[in-house]
């Protein structure tokens, strides 16, 4: 396909996306690069293209999403793919079915790619293992949520051209988050520095071992960072009490106007979303100029068009293969 | 006399004796008749003779830690594969754990499991009772009462008893008859829903942590308690240990001649939490897997003999069961039936014990901390013997396991020591 003149002799042949932890840089960036080239579907007058015609694809969503199911759903349209949309409440896993036998179940349908969003770490690679189809993560636990982590990538280097030498802080919960842990492995990767910017009650175990630096101090990190990318409190996941009350954790790792008036002027504001706005982030600082919320969502569409066509791409090889 | 069976030419290693020779054993109505050089004329009518050449003569294994998954789970194990398990990996006595379904909490309980065991007629079968009703921790099970009808020792196994009041009482309690309290050291307010060890690798594969901080503070807890209370008779017990700063604390609490002992089973001496990387169900154990200084840690304790007995933790589970994501399945690992071979290639060969010292991990040291009169071969005792040939070599094959369970991550290893005979009450009941 023409979409893919970069490759040189790179070829792509993982089969699932579970997670940007193995990937290699040379992945990360022909995944980057692979998107670039779909962008283009999105402002055509007809909105398709025919790469995963006759291919089904399955949205197997075991928690709550809109942003990222949705997006999905939409990047499989646009490639021509038929969709399933299976959540929890209206399946049959709430009848005690097992993920496995969901999973068989489906592809005795005849499905080709299973996108998973799954309350546990390691779901998807579970799924991988006992089933043929390819398995694409939507977000496991709090592991990976690795096409996030793309288009965080692909966003940032849309702005600034490239990761190299960029000073990034994450804030929030970042014990809790997926989001923060493909972001870490993405940007490193590609050549930042990542910060985590969160109390200790909030920063993961033996996070010595990790490729990044960790700040408690929101006020010292906000002069030096390129990007700052702010995480949703996520009371769901929360385990009791990590900090007094939102009004004390605001107070020290919200991002007010009255902070961003130190930030670098040309800083990227990022959020995966949902925000809660004036809890992490303020209006004023989420709808401003900084602000590139939304081209995340935008980019979302391109990066997992850009997936679900590498996977299929790599399945329909391997299948020759046999 | 009538002797029923004469094992020559073994090496004999009975640790409580102080013997490690080559020698002959005599069984006699289904007890030791003598241990030494032993002329076949000498013994009136012997039934059979059994040639040892080569082989270990020991006392019979004894694990004071499995779970049999009856009442209530007997498509996972049940008392008799269990039992026959048992007596494949040449123990001669097992402890059950009483978090079955129901919970072993009173009289009948444990006559149920003894019937059990009798009707299976292969290995001893003891059981430990609950310390609390229903394991839930808040009232005291009826210990007077399962004591007499031959519980061994009371547990929660599988929770730790949170309330250090309900502890407090338990141990004082069950002092009145001199039987061990074993305690599963974990602070659920800590432990939280932990999955595997609370470390890079949960961090990594966004796994809920269990901190060793919950096994610690428990067991730190437990002995201030014990060294609160006068009587002579209590006797503590930490199950499955796993951590370089419980082996600490064990290692300080001993220096102080506190009633305490502890064991240590084989997956904590061989595996690290690196293992769950894949997120392998078969590698998902409480106490979980943890790091290289806590391995070290424990092997450098076994040394020193601070640890006292080895126990396997033998936890059966369905393949369905563990089938599922690691978060959702269930904790345990399936080891009775290799446990010999996994101590030779955990302790043997890196030359941490001889087999004079992991004999008597497994016989004496584990019959003294539940109070039965067994892992010796001394004149007189029940006729409890295993045959060993130290240097076979064989793969662990889970399909040829008699337990019901195959939830084993050794499956495939290539291992020493091979039991070749087990001999309960005098009785041969497996031979290879």
């Amino acid at each position: 396909m023409a979409l893919i003149r970069k490759s040189k002799q790179f070829k792509w042949n993982r089969k699932h996306l579970l997670g940007l932890r193995d990937l290699s840089t040379e992945e990360i960036t022909y995944i980057l690069d692979t998107a670039k080239g779909f962008e283009e579907i999105s402002t055509r007058s007809v909105k398709k293209a025919p790469p995963l015609r006759g291919k089904v694809v399955v949205n197997l969503f075991f928690e709550d999403s809109t942003r990222t199911r949705n997006s999905f759903a939409l990047a499989a349209n646009r490639l021509s793919a038929d969709i399933i949309e299976f959540t929890k409440k209206d399946s049959s896993v709430s009848k005690g079915e097992t993920l496995l036998d969901t999973a068989k179940n489906l592809e005795a349908m005849g499905i080709d790619i299973v996108v998973i969003r799954h309350s546990a770490g390691g779901a998807p690679k579970f799924l991988s293992r006992n089933i043929n189809a390819s398995v694409v993560n939507a977000g496991d636990g709090f592991c990976e949520h690795p096409t996030q982590g793309l288009l965080d990538v692909y966003t940032i280097r849309k702005k600034k051209q490239t990761l190299e030498g960029l000073k990034i802080a994450i804030v929030g919960d970042v014990a809790h988050s997926r989001v923060a842990r493909s972001d870490m492995w993405a940007m490193t990767k590609l050549g930042a520095e990542v910060i985590f910017v969160a109390p200790p009650t909030l920063i993961p175990s033996k996070v010595s071992q990790l490729p990044v630096k960790v700040s408690y101090s929101l006020d010292e990190v906000i002069e030096k960072v390129d990007v700052i990318n702010m995480l949703r409190i996520q009371f769901e996941r929360l385990g009791g009490n990590p900090f007094p009350s939102i009004r004390e954790y605001s107070h020290y790792f919200g991002l007010t106007v009255e902070r961003m008036k130190r930030a670098k002027k040309d800083i990227l504001v990022m959020h995966p979303g949902p925000i809660n706005r004036g809890l992490e982030i303020e209006s004023e600082v989420a709808d401003g100029n900084n602000s590139v919320i939304l081209e995340q969502v935008t980019n979302g569409l391109a990066v997992r068009m850009a997936v679900l066509f590498l996977v299929n791409q790599a399945s329909a090889q391997k299948a020759v293969k046999k | 006399m009538n002797s029923e069976l004469l094992i020559k030419n073994g090496r004999v290693i009975d640790p409580a004796n102080g013997v490690d020779k080559k020698c002959d054993v005599l069984v006699a109505q289904g007890k030791i008749e003598e241990v030494g050089k032993i002329e076949e004329s000498a013994a009136e009518s012997v039934k059979r003779v059994i040639d040892a050449t080569g082989k270990l003569v020991v006392p019979g294994l004894i694990d004071i830690h499995v779970h049999f998954r009856e009442p209530g789970d007997e498509e996972e194990e049940t008392i008799a594969s269990g039992s026959a398990a048992a007596v494949a990996a040449g123990y001669t006595s097992i402890v059950c754990m009483p978090n079955t379904n129901p919970v072993v909490e009173n009289e009948t309980d444990v006559e149920y499991i003894h019937r059990k065991a009798r009707q299976a007629r292969k290995t001893h079968v003891y059981t430990m009772g609950a310390i609390t009703k229903g394991l839930a921790g808040v009232e005291l099970a009826e210990m007077g009462f399962m004591a007499e009808a031959g519980a061994v020792g009371f547990t929660d196994d599988g929770n730790g008893v949170q309330d250090p009041a309900v502890m407090l009482r338990a141990l004082k309690y069950a002092g009145m008859f001199d039987v061990v309290i074993a305690q599963h050291c974990q602070d659920d307010r800590i432990a939280g829903n932990g999955v595997m060890n609370s470390g890079y690798y949960s961090t990594i594969l966004g796994l809920p942590g269990l901190d060793p901080l919950a096994e610690e503070a428990m067991l730190w807890r437990d002995i201030q308690l014990l060294k609160k209370i006068p009587s002579e008779r209590i006797h503590y017990h930490l199950q499955h240990v796993s951590t370089a700063g419980s082996i600490e604390l064990i290692r300080s609490a001993k220096k102080e001649s506190l009633p305490i002992t502890c064991e240590v089973t084989p997956h904590h001496l061989l595996f690290t939490e690196e293992c769950c990387a894949e997120y392998d169900t078969n590698y998902k154990v409480n106490p979980p897997l943890r790091e290289v200084k806590d391995i070290e840690a424990l092997k450098q304790a076994i040394a020193d003999g601070i640890v006292d007995a080895l126990a396997t933790d033998h936890a059966p589970h369905l393949k369905s069961e563990k089938e599922l994501e690691f978060l959702t399945a269930p904790f345990g690992i399936a080891s009775l039936e290799c446990a010999l071979s996994l101590y030779i290639k955990a302790l043997i060969e890196p030359g941490i014990l001889d087999w004079s010292g992991l004999i008597r991990l497994m016989t004496e040291k584990p019959a003294k901390i539940i109070g039965i009169d067994k892992g010796t071969l001394s004149k007189g005792k029940q006729a409890d013997v295993t045959i060993i040939n130290p240097d076979a070599e064989y793969k662990i094959d889970v399909n040829k396991f008699r337990s019901k369970s195959r939830n084993c991550p050794y499956n495939g290893w290539k291992v020493k020591g091979k039991v070749e005979k087990t001999i309960v009450g005098g009785e041969i009941r497996f031979e290879a």
